[in-house]
């Protein structure tokens, strides 16, 4: 594990002509690649999804707008919502996983290359269907082209009769196929994280990030599967007559809504798990003191998976059940409070007495700690069945889902990348950029989505195209829009960040944040083969160990 | 006396993992589980439901014969095993295709069934809410082992060209798994089918 003998990069350089470095970009099987490659496809659609927002906003600046049509509306909320969760947060998440969970556990690659590739290009695939929508989705019938069902795609607007042509079914399909690539990729997560391990890692000196991308990949496994169920069922209804979701022949609408929110609740855990693992990773390092509660924050994880499980019908209190299943989704919702609640103290805990470095990474961390409370706290008011009664498919709602998956994913998500870049592109991304990108997306999205509960709270629906004025929403809907377009910029600012620093940015090193795990071990990028001895680890910090030989954790251990 | 036995450093202890396609077969099963919950949890949920005929109570006949056959091939395909891992070419090649036969005859029972219910009853997967869950379970389920013969049949395949030893034992025993996993998802399927949904 000694450094020198990692520094060596060997055949990686390839001279070859653009012809074969396309050639082995797509036929590899190497999981760093595989792992840039999700993170490029992800941000790719980072990109459109984006311009779907603004495409939204711009409709909702101002009360009787008419920038867009509301059929075009309704397809860029659509494609807004199943692109930012399927295409851009899942793959992003997955592409980090892919690359770091073998570095960080000491494995040579993944434990299924191949199945890795085949996943991929399935999500890969699945997106290209989903927008193959915009050409294709008219068929014969003339009608509507993107889907235009929201992206839960509530039965029967999803039969037949209302959506007509091909478009539900490109939706059904892309979330399908990504579906198949998402359990694949879980697989080989989870067979990586338990077979793969370098000797000493056992399971409690693992990185927590190797913990959470464990529960997450369970979670994929027990909810992604319902989808991929309830999508085959509306296959099954609008290609050979079934009645699964058919009213008219004692079919149920409601049967969906359960099968959809049984994924669609633990999905949102399966979003921000990664999210906390970065975090975890992150925030210890530049606090420069080793992670507090290991222990508490791996059952806190676990713990975490399993209630959300049990939690979905809080996005249906509206549809009339019965006050024992209304009693019993609000406690558990509440349960949930608890063990988040124990990782928000332990991060703090972290960072407490600790010598705080505010670099880029970190300050994306403070943020995501302070928003991701807050979104909490919105969640918990939701959770209770009486206020959800009053405020369920209001702005409101939008407010608290965009906190969770803008303020605490796409806030980790990005100290992820500032963090990793290095690693990854063997240069540093550039720091003033990287805090004015800071800044202004914080500017923006506080600018976003704080007032975007007031309307919500005034009663202003979600899906709208457009709203009467004088309702008291003018404003605010003005001033949400604004924000999105700062958020916007800064999105600019950091793609070109990305760009210029993998040319101009300032070389890395092995470790430039003196860390603690293995990915920092090994060359910047990393050889093909990883590790040129595999290494054997003592404690949770095997390069704290190799840096102090004189004081290594093992001794505590 | 015993100084010089504590001082001994001790080796460290064998670094032992499971072994990865046990692991993600493991996965591989939790999430089709899941996946067949769904189908169970429809069917439950419609029971009873259909609006019009045909009615399970009116067309459905227990396939007693056929899930003997299916659920005999779990004990089967557990011999087949036991003769590979103590290197009984023969014994393992007979049991495998006997699994594979008595596999393939369940299938061929589902095919009689569903040949019976289509032009005897005129039921069909669009018919009512029956024929929707009732084809979808229950193929789901044959198209399960349908994969499952495909995967037994290569392996036998293989086998016949004396590629399969006591070597592969760990791999065939992956297949078994999804195998016997095959065989109990029928045991839930026709509790639900045949008896709770009649």
């Amino acid at each position: 594990m000694s450094s020198d003998a990692m520094a060596i990069r060997a055949a990686e350089a390839t001279s070859g002509s653009w012809l074969e470095t396309l050639h082995g970009w797509v036929t590899t099987v190497d999981h760093k690649r595989l792992g840039i490659l999700y993170i490029l496809y992800a941000l790719l659609f980072f990109i459109i999804g984006g311009l779907e927002a603004i495409v939204i906003r711009v409709q909702l600046i101002r009360p009787h707008n008419d920038f867009v049509s509301p059929q075009v509306f309704n397809r860029m909320f659509t494609m807004h919502g199943t692109t930012m969760i399927f295409f851009m947060v899942m793959p992003i998440v997955f592409g980090f996983a892919n690359y770091l969970v073998p570095l960080m556990i000491g494995a040579r690659d993944m434990a299924f290359p191949r199945l890795n590739a085949f996943s991929f290009w399935l999500t890969a695939f699945g997106g290209l269907l989903l927008y193959f929508s915009f050409l294709g989705g008219s068929g014969l019938y003339g009608a509507g082209n993107a889907p235009d069902v929201g992206w839960w795609a509530y039965a029967p607007l999803t039969s037949r009769a209302f959506s007509p042509g091909h478009s539900a079914d490109y939706w059904t399909i892309a979330v399908l196929v990504s579906g198949f690539g998402s359990i694949g990729t879980a697989i080989n997560l989870i067979a990586t994280i338990l077979a793969m391990r370098c000797p000493g890692m056992t399971l409690g000196r693992m990185p927590l990030m190797g913990w959470m991308i464990l529960v997450m990949a369970g979670l994929v496994l027990i909810s992604i599967s319902p989808l991929s169920a309830a999508q085959i069922m509306l296959l099954v209804d609008r290609y050979l007559g079934g009645h699964f979701f058919d009213t008219q022949a004692g079919g149920s609408a409601a049967l969906w809504m359960h099968f959809f929110w049984i994924f669609g609740h633990p999905e949102v855990y399966i979003l921000v798990i990664p999210a906390f693992a970065f975090a975890s990773e992150i925030i210890p390092v530049f606090s420069r003191k080793p992670i507090f509660g290991y222990p508490v924050m791996v059952a806190a994880t676990v713990s975490i998976g399993f209630i959300s499980m049990s939690v979905w019908a809080h996005h249906m209190f509206t549809i009339g059940m019965n006050s024992a299943s209304n009693t019993f989704f609000v406690l558990t919702t509440m349960a949930i409070a608890v063990p988040t609640g124990i990782k928000i103290f332990n991060w703090l805990g972290t960072m407490w007495g600790g010598k705080l470095q505010f670099k880029t990474p970190m300050l994306f961390c403070i943020a995501f700690l302070f928003q991701f409370l807050v979104a909490g706290l919105t969640g918990i008011m939701l959770g209770a069945a009486p206020f959800n009664w009053q405020l369920s498919g209001s702005y409101f709602v939008v407010a608290h889902f965009h906190y969770v998956i803008v303020g605490a994913i796409v806030f980790c998500v990005f100290g992820a990348i500032y963090y990793w870049y290095p690693k990854i592109t063997g240069r540093i991304l550039n720091e003033s950029l990287g805090k004015v990108h800071f800044w202004l997306f914080v500017i923006g999205f506080h600018l976003t989505f704080d007032p975007m509960h007031i309307p919500g709270i005034l009663g202003m629906p979600r899906r709208i195209y457009t709203y009467e004025p004088e309702r008291g929403w003018d404003g605010w809907n003005a001033i949400v829009s604004v924000g999105a377009f700062i958020q916007g910029i800064a999105t600019l600012l950091f793609l070109a960040n990305l760009i210029i620093s993998y040319f101009k940015g300032k070389k890395a090193g092995n470790d430039p944040w003196d860390a603690w795990t293995l990915e920092w071990s090994v060359s910047s990028p990393p050889p093909a083969y990883n590790f040129a001895v595999i290494p054997s680890v003592e404690s949770r910090r095997p390069l704290w160990d190799l840096k102090h030989p004189e004081d290594p954790d093992s001794r505590y251990d | 006396m015993s100084e010089a036995t504590i001082s001994v450093v001790q080796a460290p202890p064998a670094w032992k993992l499971p072994y990865r396609g046990k692991v993600a077969m493991a996965c591989l099963i939790i999430a089709e589980s899941a996946i067949f919950t769904i189908f169970v949890v429809a069917y439950l949920y419609y029971a009873g439901r259909v609006l019009s005929g045909p009615t399970p109570r009116e067309v459905l006949e227990t396939p007693i014969f056929y899930t003997i056959c299916l659920l005999s091939s779990s004990l089967t395909i557990h011999f087949a095993e036991h003769f590979l891992a103590r290197g009984g070419r023969g014994g393992f090649l007979g049991f495998w295709f006997l699994t594979i036969f008595l596999g393939g005859l369940f299938l061929f029972g589902t095919g009689v069934e569903w040949h019976r219910l289509i032009y005897e009853h005129g039921l069909t997967i669009s018919t009512n809410l029956f024929g929707t869950t009732y084809y979808s379970l229950v193929g789901l389920h044959a198209f399960h082992v349908t994969v499952g013969l495909i995967l037994l049949s290569i392996v036998f395949l293989f086998g016949l060209t004396g590629r399969v030893g006591s070597d592969q034992f760990a791999r065939v025993e992956v297949l078994s798994m999804y195998w016997h996993f095959v065989d109990a998802v029928w045991v839930v399927v026709f509790t639900v089918v045949y008896i709770l949904g009649r």
